[in-house]
């Protein structure tokens, strides 16, 4: 009964067993007063940093996340295309309808002329490759195909040469020019970006195809502006003018846009995101009929995902045997000795990254140090010389040796808190040396060895020069490739999925970790 | 007598020697036996070589020379795993990633014991020290008594005829330590075991020992029942270590027949039994337990020396007085008296007459 009354008044403040404050405030709203204070003074002291790494280092990383699934760039540019291809069936293996090309050049015109075309080809390129060059050779043919009607209107009219006969003609064309209008639009556009006057700069050619695109659907009928005589003209010499077809003039240009695989690709990869980069990452692709296998010699990335992942782990585990017993040496020894020794293990520290791998690059190759040694005491033939670099048991080896003291730092700060007293009482219980190891002090260093691994692990998954300078071509990282797509092949999308699923993937294992291990086992320090 | 008590001893030191540096000597001519059964506490101030033997003992040091003999056999090549000594350490050295019952377990599983037997025995440990509610529990959820108790059995469960035990109720509060004080005794005695036990609180040994070997510069300075501890320490360093004690310097004046006469620094003559002492002239410290001091002649024998003193301090502290006296020109005479009826209070200042019988004040070496 009395337990009721209790909950009750603690679940209603506003009767009078509230606990008040002196001044007959609730005493929870003056305690919250009085710790305001403390916490904007502690937030105001973390602000610097946290602005900073919101800054310098979230914000990027989210936008480089981002990337990963992004693909704007294909509906922002072949706006028209897309629309138009939308009605193409990709199966049946023939190329798409009139209308596509004509869509495809209008997109292509107006790319070209803001110089965007060969940026949507590469990004296309990296799905089916040839893309790149079809579309940087067919921008500069762009103004041959709108050549025709340039002729035709030219012959009936020089003074649609001048750009103010088309501002004009714009600023009177109401709806009755659509083509025409969508195209005049985006050269304003363009020129306005490229801080141009669109009065006075040369008209685009695109213009004369766009109007004779009009007059020949019959829209241009409904004009009755200043130019309707001028626009009569064109219009009787349309009549007898046979249209060259678009189809026809690309297929000219560049044989490949005949080829229903182009077409294809950009089908796919019209959509604004993509899961496309994701699977590429995974070895597979997004093809007309759903996600398939990349054909077999582009398949790297779940090799290297593997690699990545196998050799961290014996990086790790050479971590811990060639760690522990040092780190118990110092644990253990007289004060003195270990401190000196603690100089040895930190030495590496201050030594250049660079320095060190570019030293076991001397050690260990074919004519290296450890070669010649062998080779000179006899236990090995000069023929025999073992390769050790530039494969996966140089970058075992070196990445063993610099991430050893990561390993032992965690080790060591976990076994100065043993104390010898266990292992004496282990002794005086009866153990044998090795049982009073086994059984009392290794599983109390576990959280050092959890702690190292993790360490170890983490920064090795993710390790990128020392595999570029001793790895080779058997002994590289996906954090290679992932610097490669940045760098070199500029494809950041495919590289922020690589670095996304890596993040996840040291995410999941930070995860099974906690629940085998247990997060709380673990003592950095 | 030496040679005797080695035939029938469970544990004997003979000549033992311990240096870390090979300069100085921790332990210097060490030589103890004792009976199987016996509590013997070793006692001494901190650096007195105590704990050091009990090290040796236990096998994880060394002598360096000079044998340990364990039921008549040689020890010394024998490591400490393989010599079946149960000990209980300063603290505790609980296995923390063990629970109480495993801990138990583990001298057990390490003698290959059979899952059944070894429950049996645990249990039978865990409820000989009241802790069977705690097998399951871990080391750090109990409390430091609790803890205390579970080293102890752990020492026990493999049923060793020698225990060790370093200090083990340093940690404890004084109402905690005096209760397991007399649970690890009466434990002790109704197994019968032989306990090595190592303290330098001197109550505890008191009232815990069968013997105490009270240490000093790496030496027995004495081994004795506590009584004989207490009442008749042998020289000057037990008399200052065990109990509160006051000393008085002073050269010998007569001696003969087991009594002396001592002419302390202000002329003065008392009365003492020669311990150290051998002739007229000698230099020698007379140590008296303030209990034994008496004001007054009425108790004394009537040819007895008396000294004077003047009171300097009366305190009072419940079921006694305890009155600071200055003494033959000492100011750090005590005496102790019983709060009775018919006592009376001190006042700082006063003039009074104190003296002994001969036998209570002690003659030791200066």
């Amino acid at each position: 009964m009395s337990d009721a009354t209790t909950a009750d008044t603690a679940k209603n403040p506003s009767r009078p067993e509230a606990v008040l404050a002196a001044d007959g405030t609730p005493l929870k709203k003056s305690l919250n007063r009085a710790l305001r204070r403390q916490k904007i003074r502690a937030l105001m002291l973390i602000a610097p940093l946290l602005l900073f790494v919101l800054i310098s280092f979230v914000a990027p990383i989210g936008d480089m996340l981002f990337r990963s699934v992004e693909n704007q760039i294909v509906s922002e540019t072949l706006p028209r295309t897309v629309v138009a291809l939308k009605e193409w069936d990709e199966a049946s293996g023939e190329p798409p309808s009139e209308q596509v090309y004509q869509a495809l050049y209008r997109d292509m015109f107006i790319s070209v002329e803001r110089k965007e075309h060969t940026r949507v080809g590469q990004r296309l390129n990296y799905e089916t490759t040839g893309i790149s060059s079809l579309f940087r050779k067919s921008g500069r043919k762009m103004d041959d195909i709108a050549e025709p009607y340039e002729d035709l209107i030219l012959d009936v009219d020089k003074g649609w040469k001048t750009p103010e006969r088309w501002a004009t003609l714009y600023d009177s064309a109401g709806t009755s020019l659509p083509a025409f209008t969508s195209a005049y639009e985006a050269f304003v556009e363009t020129m306005t970006e490229d801080g141009k006057d669109p009065a006075t700069t040369k008209p685009w050619e695109m213009f004369y195809s766009e109007l004779y695109d009009d007059i020949a659907t019959g829209d241009a009928a409904g004009y009755n502006g200043p130019l309707s005589a001028e626009l009569a003209a064109v219009t009787n010499a349309v009549q007898g003018f046979a249209a060259p077809s678009f189809a026809d003039a690309f297929t000219e240009i560049e044989e490949d846009w005949a080829d229903h695989e182009v077409w294809g690709t950009i089908k796919v990869y019209a959509p604004r995101f993509t899961p496309g980069y994701f699977l590429t990452s995974i070895d597979m692709q997004l093809g007309p009929d759903g996600i398939e296998a990349q054909p077999e010699e582009k398949q790297i990335y779940i090799t290297l995902f593997k690699r990545t992942l196998i050799m961290s782990l014996v990086i790790t585990g050479s971590c811990i045997l060639l760690g522990y017993p040092v780190a118990w040496l110092l644990a253990n020894l007289p004060m003195r000795v270990s401190n000196l020794l603690m100089i040895l293990v930190l030495l590496p520290f201050w030594t250049s990254l660079l320095v060190r791998t570019s030293a076991w690059k001397v050690l260990l190759q074919q004519q290296g140090v450890i070669n010649d040694l062998l080779v000179w005491i006899g236990l090995i033939s000069d023929e025999g010389r073992l390769v050790m670099i530039n494969n996966a048991t140089g970058t075992i080896i070196a990445m063993t040796h610099i991430l050893l003291p990561f390993m032992i730092l965690p080790l060591y700060s976990v076994m100065q808190t043993i104390p010898p007293t266990y292992l004496r009482a282990a002794k005086s219980l009866g153990a044998t040396n090795w049982t009073a190891f086994w059984r009392v002090y290794f599983p109390q260093s576990v959280p050092g060895i959890g702690a190292g691994s993790i360490l170890v692990f983490i920064l090795s998954i993710g390790y990128y020069i020392t595999p570029e300078i001793v790895g080779g071509t058997k002994g590289v990282f996906i954090s290679n490739r992932i610097a490669y797509h940045i760098s070199s092949s500029l494809n950041w999308g495919l590289a922020a999925a690589l670095g996304s699923i890596l993040l996840a993937v040291v995410l999941l294992l930070y995860w099974a970790y906690d629940k085998i291990v247990g997060i709380d086992n673990v003592k950095l320090g | 007598m030496a040679s005797d008590s080695t035939n029938d001893a469970f544990v004997v030191f003979d000549r033992v020697q311990k240096s870390y540096d090979g300069e100085t000597l921790v332990v210097k001519d060490l030589n103890l036996s004792l009976p199987k059964g016996e509590f013997l506490t070793m006692l001494g101030p901190s650096g007195s070589g105590k704990t050091t033997c009990l090290m040796m003992l236990a096998g994880f040091e060394t002598a360096t020379h000079g044998e340990i003999l364990l039921d008549g056999k040689p020890i010394n090549n024998i490591p400490p795993h393989k010599r079946g000594i149960g000990m209980v350490f300063q603290n505790y050295a609980l296995f923390p990633h063990m629970t109480v019952a495993e801990n138990l377990a583990f001298p057990l599983e390490v003698r290959k014991m059979g899952k059944s037997e070894r429950e049996a025995k645990v249990k039978r440990a865990l409820d000989m020290v009241q802790m069977g509610e705690f097998g399951g529990r871990r080391p750090a959820q109990l409390s430091g008594g609790q803890q205390q108790r579970i080293a102890l059995a752990r020492a026990l469960v493999f049923e060793p005829e020698l225990v060790l035990m370093d200090e083990p109720l340093g940690a404890l509060d004084k109402q905690l330590r005096e209760h397991m004080q007399f649970e690890i005794t009466s434990i002790a005695h109704n197994l019968g075991i032989t306990t090595v036990y190592v303290t330098h609180d001197q109550t505890e040994a008191l009232t815990m020992s069968d013997r105490v070997a009270v240490f000093e510069d790496g030496r027995i300075q004495q081994l004795a029942p506590p009584d004989e501890l207490y009442e008749a320490p042998q020289n000057s360093f037990v008399a200052q270590f065990i109990g509160e004690n006051n000393t008085l310097e002073g050269v010998v004046e007569t001696i003969s027949n087991g009594e002396c006469t001592v002419r302390v620094a202000d002329g003065s003559l008392i009365d003492a039994k020669p311990v150290n002492v051998t002739k007229p002239g000698e230099k020698t410290l007379i140590s008296i337990r303030p209990e034994r001091v008496e004001m007054g002649k009425s108790r004394l024998h009537p040819d007895a020396h008396t000294l004077k003193a003047e009171v300097l301090e009366f305190i009072y502290m419940g079921d006694i007085f305890r009155t600071r006296l200055r003494v033959a020109g000492r100011d750090d005479f005590v005496i102790k008296t019983r709060n009775a009826p018919d006592q009376k209070r001190l006042k700082p200042g006063e003039q009074i007459e104190i003296g002994w019988l001969a036998e209570d004040a002690r003659a030791l070496d200066a």
